[in-house]
């Protein structure tokens, strides 16, 4: 039984890396600074260790020379879910390459109100640890951010000490949307985030009022979506008093249709407000799972985001054309590869065609794949690298135990060079 | 295997060697002295070809999240330059910032054969070397970033000597894995994130009090302490700011003697003159850098056409947002550590400023007399895609050519540059100074930009043509550590170069210091922060070269 101290998680996408894992065999148990999202995805037990070929167990040979038969013909693969460390992604995106396949990471089509935003006009953002050290009014938008990550405010709002707030159980938090639904966003000195709560889909009404307020434009209504437009204006005057006023959102939160034009606007307030002589930044919440981490080596490998076709030789974006469910429900599609090395839940989407799933070991499914084969998961089985909500930072994974199953890379790299064999 | 290459005309500054005609072994991926006995397995027959070592981009953006943001910012770009793979390549996108596999492959047939990175946050370090991993054929290695970062900031303020400073820098370029260190608008980067959106070479730091002046002192100074080869690689104050020469000049006069080297000087070398007020200070930069032998350049030329800016000064992209074109950019705040800003920009002949600039970087390379103290670069991808090298090269080598692109810009630009009048033109031996031999005695590489018995076989084969440009795109071989990876200008095979690193002495207590900092302040552990071999050489494609310091013994 040894104990492992300054492990990093690939779960929670805020990179906490100070918890400390007791490892005995192959049961780990999360002794110091477990939250509700790490600590269930460290603690989750291994039940395979056997690869499948028709619900029948067999070795990893044989369940790679299949689904390399199965993908050797395919006209148009799917590779659904891309959630795996960066040399997985590495290996994910040579073999679709490889094979004319489409990449789709599959919390996408959240991350796609980022994206259009971001592609269409761009936007100014910050990082933890300008946060943690200089934040003085945090403003979160439409997202239940203790859900999302639990130990956010611990470790990034009421922290200790901060460089440049002096006191930091003064900062001003305020819910914009949806209300918290715990205490975290609570000062340490007992003072509550400020609430101006409406419902979602709201929202794209409720921030365009808020720009205009920004910008100094005069708005002849009293309130909008229940809120008033005199609260409105005094978030407003608190964005432009603060000195490194910080606004998060998640994207995948934002669940109404054509939500990009929300993060444009968010974005483009937020550009305002750096020209009325002071700073404020965004901070897109994402990076759970190797959500952050698709789409970074995607976007070095190809030029573009995680939901890439390379059917026709070169690599091909299209955010809304290419995903999966689309592929799968027009028929397009004659194949899936499933990827998933974090999370036994996130299990393939339902579909008759020949599925080959490199999962997290004790993923279960109500309909037995073509091939399956548990993989082990990044930062507990092997080492390897995640990149972190912020985007520049990536975090190292560390090994934890010796548990023998292969890595996502290994597995998806001896497809590929079984598909060179002719 | 013993490969011979035959009646070559080789220009090896390195060696002295100027257009005469020899014959190169390579052996073990190494040029060897004509063996005696033994056997030759194979033989290319180069009577008539210009033989030069690989070329070294000594200033390249290839690594690092910026560029990987400028690459998510701008898909229409792709979509213009799709790359199909093949049965050896990889498939991917080109123009202004290539995918990775793209960018091997394209340097590679330029004869390239490393590729610096300048400018790598340590916080995103590991990101510039797994991108740079993804780069194939290839050396890469990376010139570390410091001067905005706030730990530095606090030992300034907190007055610590120079020793404790030396310390850290070189402990970061561990930490970092890098060979060279750089600093961007130096405290300026800190300084937009206190609302500063200027900020001078005196002028201080609202928090800190520090000036840039204090930042290049002493990062300077550390780096020739620790004994690093490279000297500080300087990004100065107020780029693109008309009349920022005065600033370029007092950041020369200011260092002191010490080696220091200005990089892309171009967007430092802007006067005030003339109707438009904005005039080439050109000239007065060049007689500074003939008279300072202490001080190296690299151009930064831009070439007409879209492209995209990726810097760490997001003081001042975030300044130049308004040129966007496309109308959309990025700035990010980085960790405490430093920032970036990604604006895309379209430089056009027919806009004086661009014009003029354009004249002010061909003046730049053209006045200054020592080739070995200035280097080929367009700052890829701020000033063009670096697929635009060979038509730079024939703008260098060819008067009439160049007189030809000139009398096609803005006409208002064409009176305010003295280009017309300017008779050089670089010789072959010139260019091989400036993109090999001179890079590789900058960064201090070993046993690279040379020729002679011992060095790595590293060697593109070009057929003289007067047509520079033709001559320089479509090399007939390229050879990589010996292996024949390109010819006729096509990768006919890959491999992976490796990461070159130098690594100071540190006293090892740096880390007291910096773990109560870590712990209070950052957002990582300070033993996770650290970049271990393993992480470039786990792959099993990754390998890591350490050069020797100055005052090694060779």
């Amino acid at each position: 039984m040894i104990e492992i101290t300054e492990v990093s998680s690939p779960f929670c996408g805020i990179g906490t890396d100070d918890l400390t894992i007791k490892v005995d065999g192959l049961s780990l148990k999360v002794i110091e600074n477990g939250c509700a999202v790490n600590t269930p995805a460290f603690e989750q037990p291994i039940t395979d260790t056997s690869a499948r070929v028709d619900g029948k167990e067999v070795s990893l040979e044989i369940a790679i020379t299949k689904a390399a038969e199965l993908l050797r013909d395919t006209k148009l693969p799917v590779i659904g879910g891309c959630a795996t460390d960066v040399n997985g992604m590495r290996c994910l995106l040579a073999l679709a390459d490889r094979c004319g396949a489409v990449v789709d990471n599959m919390n996408f089509t959240g991350a796609r109100n980022n994206f259009l935003a971001l592609q269409d006009s761009g936007w100014m953002n910050t990082t933890l640890a300008e946060v943690k050290n200089r934040c003085d009014l945090l403003l979160v938008v439409g997202t239940d951010l203790e859900a999302f990550a639990p130990r956010f405010f611990e470790r990034y709002v009421w922290n200790k000490e901060a460089m440049f707030v002096e006191d930091t159980s003064q900062r001003s938090v305020i819910y914009l949307g949806k209300a918290p639904s715990g205490q975290a966003s609570t000062s340490p000195n007992g003072q509550k985030a400020q609430v101006l709560e409406c419902a979602t889909d709201d929202l794209p009404e409720v921030l365009a009022v808020l720009r205009a307020l920004v910008k100094g434009s005069q708005i002849r209504a009293t309130s909008v979506c229940g809120l008033a437009v005199a609260d409105l204006q005094m978030l407003a005057d608190q964005l432009k008093a603060a000195k490194y006023g910080v606004v998060t959102w998640a994207a995948g939160a934002l669940a109404f249709a054509h939500a990009e034009l929300t993060v444009q606007k968010l974005s483009e307030m937020i550009k305002d407000i750096n020209d009325l002589n002071t700073r404020c930044s965004g901070l897109p919440l994402a990076g759970k799972e190797g959500d952050q981490t698709a789409n970074q080596v995607c976007g070095w490998t190809t030029g573009y985001p995680a939901r890439t076709r390379f059917s026709r030789g070169y690599p091909e974006y299209d955010p809304f054309l290419n995903e999966t469910s689309v592929l799968l429900a027009s028929g397009e599609a004659d194949a899936l590869v499933w990827v998933q090395a974090f999370n036994v839940n996130a299990v393939p989407p339902e579909t008759t065609l020949p599925t080959i799933v490199v999962g997290r070991s004790g993923m279960t499914f109500a309909k037995e794949p073509t091939v399956f084969i548990p993989v082990g998961t990044p930062g507990i089985d092997h080492a390897g690298h995640a990149f972190r909500m912020d985007n520049v930072v990536a975090i190292r994974l560390k090994k934890l135990r010796d548990s023998g199953l292969p890595s996502t890379a290994e597995v998806l790299n001896t497809i590929e060079q079984a598909l060179q064999v002719k | 295997m013993l490969i011979k290459l035959t009646g070559c005309t080789v220009y090896d500054p390195a060696s002295g060697v100027d257009g005469k005609l020899q014959d190169i072994y390579i052996r073990d991926g190494r040029i060897v002295a004509k063996p005696t006995e033994a056997v030759v397995d194979k033989e290319y027959d180069l009577k008539g070809k210009v033989v030069m070592s690989g070329a070294i981009d000594m200033h390249t953006h290839i690594g690092g999240g910026k560029g990987n943001i400028a690459r998510t910012l701008l898909p229409e770009d792709h979509r213009q330059d799709p790359v199909h793979r093949s049965d050896i390549t990889r498939s991917g996108c080109g123009h202004a910032m290539p995918s990775t596999f793209v960018t091997g492959y394209r340097y590679a047939e330029m004869g390239y054969t490393a590729g610096f990175e300048p400018a790598m946050l340590p916080v995103n370090a590991r990101q510039a070397h797994m991108e740079m991993a993804d780069i194939p054929i290839l050396d890469k290695g990376g010139y570390v970033m410091l001067g905005s970062d706030d730990y530095l900031l606090r030992m300034l303020t907190a007055k610590k000597d120079q020793k404790a400073i030396n310390d850290y820098v070189a402990w970061t370029m561990h930490s970092a894995k890098a060979i060279g260190v750089k600093v961007v608008n130096p405290g300026g980067i800190n300084a937009f994130k206190f609302n500063q959106r200027k900020l001078d070479l005196d002028e201080q730091n609202c928090y800190y009090g520090v000036t840039p002046r204090d930042i290049l002192q002493v990062l300077a100074t550390a780096v020739k302490e620790i004994g690093v080869t490279h000297p500080l690689h300087v990004h100065g104050c107020n780029l693109g700011v008309p009349g920022n020469v005065q600033t370029t000049l007092d950041t020369i006069q200011g260092i002191g003697g010490l080696p220091m080297h200005l990089t892309h000087i171009q967007f430092h070398s802007y006067g005030t003159e003339g109707d438009f007020k904005f005039s080439s200070g050109a000239a007065q930069i060049a007689e500074a850098i003939n008279k300072n032998k202490n001080i190296t350049i690299d151009v930064g030329q831009i070439l007409f056409g879209q492209t995209v800016t990726a810097s760490g000064d997001n003081m001042r992209q975030h300044a130049n947002h308004k040129f966007a074109s496309p109308n959309k950019w990025v700035t990010m705040d980085i960790e405490c550590d430093a920032g970036c800003g990604v604006v895309p920009f379209k430089y056009k002949d027919k806009n004086f400023v661009n014009a003029l600039q354009w004249a002010i970087g061909l003046e730049t390379f053209l006045l200054v007399d020592d080739p070995w103290r200035i280097f080929l670069t367009t700052d890829h991808p701020n000033g063009a895609p670096f697929t635009s090298y060979p038509h730079l090269i024939r703008l260098l080598m060819d008067r009439s050519f160049r007189n030809e692109v000139l009398s096609t810009i803005h006409p208002e630009a064409q009176k305010m540059t003295t280009l017309a009048s300017i008779e050089r033109e670089y010789t072959l031996q010139e260019i091989a100074i400036m993109t090999r031999a001179g890079a590789a005695k900058l960064i201090g590489l070993k046993d690279r930009g040379g020729l002679s018995a011992g060095n790595w076989a590293d060697i593109t084969v070009y057929t003289d043509n007067n047509d520079r440009q033709k001559m320089f795109e479509k090399p007939d071989y390229v050879f990589k550590d010996g292996q024949l990876v390109v010819v006729d200008g096509k990768v006919v095979s890959t491999k992976w170069g490796t990461t070159h690193v130098v690594r100071p002495d540190f006293d090892p207590s740096v880390e007291k210091g910096l773990k109560d900092y870590f712990d209070r302040y950052m957002t990582m552990k300070l033993g996770n922060f650290k970049i271990s071999n393993d992480e470039i050489t786990e792959d099993g494609r990754g390998s890591i070269s350490v050069h020797p310091l100055k005052g090694d013994v060779a």
